[in-house]
């Protein structure tokens, strides 16, 4: 042969669609994903769940790739179980933030097709989102949104939550002024705005609601077309 | 004036100069061609008992965003004739108002009423001269002189004649109804039933399908567009608490009129100006 191939005409990644919320308040964190799952024009399933509990005051929500998510939630609890029982005690928020990011770049040349937002309450209770890359590039922030229909719903939040600036001294809270009844209104909202627009969110929003009493669970129904 | 004879251009068909140039500019200069108004669609019909019955959903998409979340994809031929369009919206849009206005000048010239193989035949030799680079993939139906018809037009030109058909990305879907519940002989009310259920089913598994059902029923001498039949996806969740904005969100920081033109004071005349 005159010109042989050499590289593979196949990807090993797919998208399969989906969006991640997460804001952030003063006592609390709300957690939310849709439950569509698809491929192409394809839904695979209408009821999966992109949320995963890895403490108790700790949830990651991701979307992309289904099996790279999967084994990224799998690594990571694994490694918090080691945590634990290194330690005798749950990893903070925060720590686990840091655990993805590494788990994140240590892939980087073979990256987790995963867009993860991490929430929970950090050590004094209070409400923390970590927001990330594909190969961990992270922050925390207030509120942030990942996934097919992100770039619908992240002017919505800026505009209602927006997040004071960083270089203001002394440093402001990141932290969102909405009570828990309202930032979970707000989600349900964005979801419902996303499901109109956004071919690949849909089906169902599940929204996971983390404060000082523990974590709480609501679902609310979306277009299945 | 001089110029010869083999530097005129063709008289028919499509040139390919620039679809060549396209190519090699999105392959070598990085620029590409903008992305175009894709009705990724569930359009079927049938042949019932007494004529013809069309359907479509009414989502148009650009990627992976509705762009149009109730448009209308059953076309007008002629008073007899209608055709669902998929593929490119504007191609689907041209190509049926391109026929239907060489329908109805056909129909002043003979004065008869347009025949769907007219249609058919005008629709299919425009497709193939353009080699498919005009993306319309069209479910065709009518009820002429010789009775009713159902055709599919794909956009290389081929056609089929069917008493049941599909098209669009929910084609499959809908296939899938047909194929286990159409009969010969359907009633007009079993019709429409098993088309709306047929787009329902593009609605909800192809993700290129959605909103709401358009049907049109043809019989012999009368038509009925029913436009959004059924209504399956209304909007879920709707906050209670609502967006307000106070007045001065936008701090206003100059202001400077300019008048467009000059006031002119007009001296009153009294009588002379009434009629």
């Amino acid at each position: 042969m005159a010109n042989p191939k050499q590289h593979a005409n196949w990807s090993p990644y797919d998208n399969n669609g989906g969006t991640c919320v997460a804001i952030a308040g003063t006592d609390y964190c709300v957690i939310a994903a849709d439950t569509r799952m698809s491929t192409g024009y394809n839904i695979l399933t209408r009821d999966y769940s992109k949320i995963c509990k890895l403490a108790d005051k700790c949830v990651l929500a991701s979307s992309g790739f289904q099996a790279d998510v999967k084994a990224l939630q799998k690594v990571l609890s694994a490694r918090h179980l080691i945590y634990q029982h290194q330690h005798n005690k749950q990893m903070s928020c925060p720590g686990m933030g840091q655990l993805l990011s590494n788990t994140l770049y240590y892939k980087r040349f073979f990256p987790y097709y995963a867009f993860n937002v991490l929430g929970g309450l950090d050590a004094e209770g209070k409400g923390c989102v970590f927001t990330y890359d594909a190969v961990g590039s992270y922050e925390r922030v207030g509120y942030s949104t990942q996934g097919s229909g992100s770039s619908l719903i992240m002017p919505v939040l800026d505009n209602q939550l927006k997040s004071p600036s960083p270089l203001l001294l002394p440093a402001k809270d990141a932290v969102t002024p909405l009570s828990e009844a309202e930032a979970v209104d707000l989600v349900k909202d964005v979801f419902a705005s996303a499901a109109e627009r956004d071919i690949y969110t849909g089906d169902r929003v599940e929204i996971v609601i983390v404060n000082a009493a523990g974590i709480r669970r609501e679902y609310v129904e979306l277009r299945k077309d | 004036m001089s110029k010869s004879a083999i530097e005129l251009p063709p008289k028919g068909g499509f040139s390919f100069d620039l679809c060549r140039r396209n190519a090699m500019l999105s392959t070598k200069g990085g620029v590409h061609p903008p992305s175009y108004r894709k009705t990724g669609t569930t359009i079927v019909g049938l042949v019932f008992k007494d004529g013809v019955i069309l359907g479509a959903d009414t989502r148009a998409t650009e990627g992976p965003i509705v762009c149009d979340k109730n448009c209308e994809k059953i076309h007008y031929m002629a008073p007899n004739i209608y055709c669902c369009g998929a593929g490119t919206a504007a191609d689907t849009e041209a190509v049926t108002d391109m026929v239907s206005s060489q329908l109805q000048l056909h129909r002043y010239a003979t004065g008869r009423e347009s025949r769907v193989v007219t249609a058919l035949t005008l629709l299919k030799s425009h497709l193939f001269s353009y080699q498919g680079y005009v993306s319309a993939a069209l479910v065709l139906g009518g009820v002429d002189i010789t009775g009713p018809h159902l055709h599919t037009i794909y956009p290389h030109g081929s056609t089929d004649t069917l008493p049941f058909a599909t098209m669009g990305s929910g084609s499959l879907a809908a296939m899938a109804i047909f194929e286990s519940k159409y009969k010969e002989g359907l009633t007009r009310e079993e019709g429409i039933q098993l088309v709306a259920e047929a787009i329902c089913s593009g609605i909800f598994n192809d993700l290129g399908s959605g909103s709401n059902v358009d049907v049109c029923v043809i019989t012999k001498g009368h038509k009925e567009y029913l436009r959004n039949y059924q209504l399956p996806n209304p909007r879920t969740y709707v906050s209670s608490r609502g967006y307000s904005f106070a007045k001065g969100q936008t701090e206003v920081l100059t202001t400077k009129i300019v008048p467009l033109k000059e006031k002119e004071e007009a001296a009153e005349v009294g009588d002379a100006m009434e009629e």
